[in-house]
């Protein structure tokens, strides 16, 4: 689910339970979620297996 | 606007009484006036025990006439954040959903604050459940800053902050699970400490994220702060004062990107003035970078939301009314959040607290600024600070909540005012609090720009 998909979703479901109040939060975190999946941390099954927490920081 | 005065601090009370200058009863009765005077325009309390004061005080006084001395905290009277147990009373959290709460017992930390002789004068207003950093959002109506009624004196530990500012306490212990305790203190001109994660004891207190709570003090100075941590902290063998050392001897790293990107003008200008005082002093200032920075922010939500609105899942359903709108809104929005998400959250959190640990490399601790902006207006929903329009949650929270996420000890020392006499703060973060504590009592005078006139009670 893409964080797209993912704020579609969670606001159909707080309108569906009567919950306008969240789409400020609602938007924020789903801001705060691409962040975290653009960064350079994750993992992809398909190659590199993240960055190791234990390993010395790279240069960025 | 008042005018901004230091705070007296605990230890000087301390030596007072027992010099015999004053009684610790004496020192309740000036807060509890302190009290009666302005809190009806602060709002700093929910629930002031002004018998019980009385009584503590008394028997503090009686305690010390016969020989019995429990150390400095002895007589001197306190706030508590009303998300901390204190047995028989309400603990609130600021919010509806717990009216009909009773403690049944103290808190670890109120216990061994009762053992050490504080006398504790009444529990503090916060942002409900300590969800916010103005105080805005609580059952009893905001706090407002003690020099400027139109301000927020920082949260959500607000009410001890300003109970302390107003003369009503002479220290108070507040919670930090993004930055409630340096915020405030950095608003309201204090020191406040946020220990270690794990250093201080979280039984009975309210939670709001279990893997970011920590309790700590606000208070007058360095010194009054390392008292205290004695007291609550699980910390044998800990000198509660750490004697100042030679600045020359001090590095420091300062996190510039990112930490000074977003800065109001005469917060910039004091933190390059305390930067130029250490300099001078020969505290050797180095450049760091925090290479993850840019993420805090995103790993902090995740982290926060979503723990603290698994704690609040039941009340959310047979309660929501009880719950302020935004509160509400915040807690509802952490039940939406991805497990996957969140555990990419928790591997930015090792990810930063590596980045951290490899700043603090050859450092004894960072050096950044504590609080982006002065105090802020109360009902503003953004700042503009650098030329850009800021959520004021998210440029409150911008430069303390990444120590949460790492555990690190941080602690904020007043350096400066605005040019309308607002406090600034800023603030030290090192891998223990006792290392801490000692780099900051070495740097206070400097930090602050004066001396630090607090005796030093052994």
């Amino acid at each position: 689910m893409t964080p797209d998909h993912w704020l579609e979703s969670a606001r159909t479901d707080a309108a569906r339970r009567g919950l306008p109040d969240l789409q400020a939060s609602l938007e924020g975190l789903a801001r705060a979620a691409r962040l975290l999946r653009a960064a350079d941390w994750n993992g992809d099954a398909s190659g590199g297996s993240g960055l190791d927490a234990g390993a010395p920081a790279p240069a960025r | 606007m008042r005018a901004l005065e230091s705070p007296p601090a605990l230890l000087d009370l301390a030596r007072s009484i027992r010099a015999g200058d004053t009684t610790a009863e004496a020192a309740t009765e000036r807060c509890l006036a302190a009290i009666g005077e302005r809190d009806g325009s602060i709002n700093a309390f929910i629930t002031v025990t002004a018998d019980a004061a009385r009584d503590a005080a008394r028997t503090a006084d009686r305690e010390l006439a016969s020989g019995r001395d429990r150390g400095p905290l002895h007589g001197v009277p306190m706030s508590i954040k009303d998300i901390l147990d204190i047995a028989g009373l309400p603990t609130t959290a600021a919010s509806r959903v717990r009216r009909n709460h009773v403690a049944a017992r103290d808190a670890i930390v109120v216990a061994r604050l009762r053992d050490a002789g504080a006398v504790f004068v009444g529990k503090t207003n916060l942002h409900e459940f300590a969800l916010g950093t103005t105080n805005e959002e609580s059952a009893y109506g905001p706090v407002h800053h003690p020099l400027d009624p139109t301000r927020s004196p920082g949260g959500s530990s607000g009410g001890s902050a300003a109970s302390i500012l107003a003369g009503m306490a002479f220290a108070s212990m507040g919670t930090d699970t993004g930055g409630s305790v340096r915020i405030p203190a950095a608003a309201c001109g204090l020191v406040g400490l946020k220990p270690v994660f794990r250093d201080v004891p979280t039984q009975g207190v309210v939670p709001l994220s279990t893997s970011l709570d920590h309790v700590g003090p606000l208070c007058a100075t360095v010194a009054d702060a390392a008292a205290i941590y004695r007291v609550i902290a699980d910390a044998p063998g800990f000198a509660a004062s750490p004697q100042p050392g030679d600045p020359r001897e001090l590095r420091l790293g300062v996190p510039r990107r990112y930490f000074l990107d977003l800065l109001d003008d005469d917060v910039a200008r004091a933190f390059d003035e305390t930067c130029a005082r250490l300099a001078a002093a020969g505290v050797r200032l180095d450049d760091v970078t925090i290479p993850h920075a840019a993420e805090i922010g995103a790993v902090y939500l995740h982290v926060a939301l979503t723990e603290a609105a698994a704690f609040h899942s039941r009340t959310l359903e047979t309660q929501p009314d009880d719950y302020t709108p935004t509160v509400r809104a915040r807690l509802e929005a952490g039940r939406y959040v991805l497990a996957e998400d969140y555990i990419r959250a928790l591997r930015g959190r090792d990810v930063l607290r590596r980045d951290v640990m490899a700043a603090l490399e050859g450092h004894d601790a960072l050096l950044l600024p504590a609080l982006a902006v002065p105090a802020t207006p109360l009902g503003a929903a953004t700042m503009r600070v650098s030329g850009v329009d800021e959520p004021v949650r998210n440029v409150t929270l911008r430069l303390t909540q990444l120590f949460n996420l790492t555990g690190h000890a941080a602690i904020t020392v007043p350096c400066g005012t605005t040019g309308g006499g607002l406090p600034i703060g800023a603030q030290l973060a090192a891998p223990s609090t006792a290392g801490l504590l000692a780099v900051a009592a070495t740097l206070e005078p400097w930090i602050r720009g004066q001396a630090v006139t607090s005796p030093r009670l052994t």
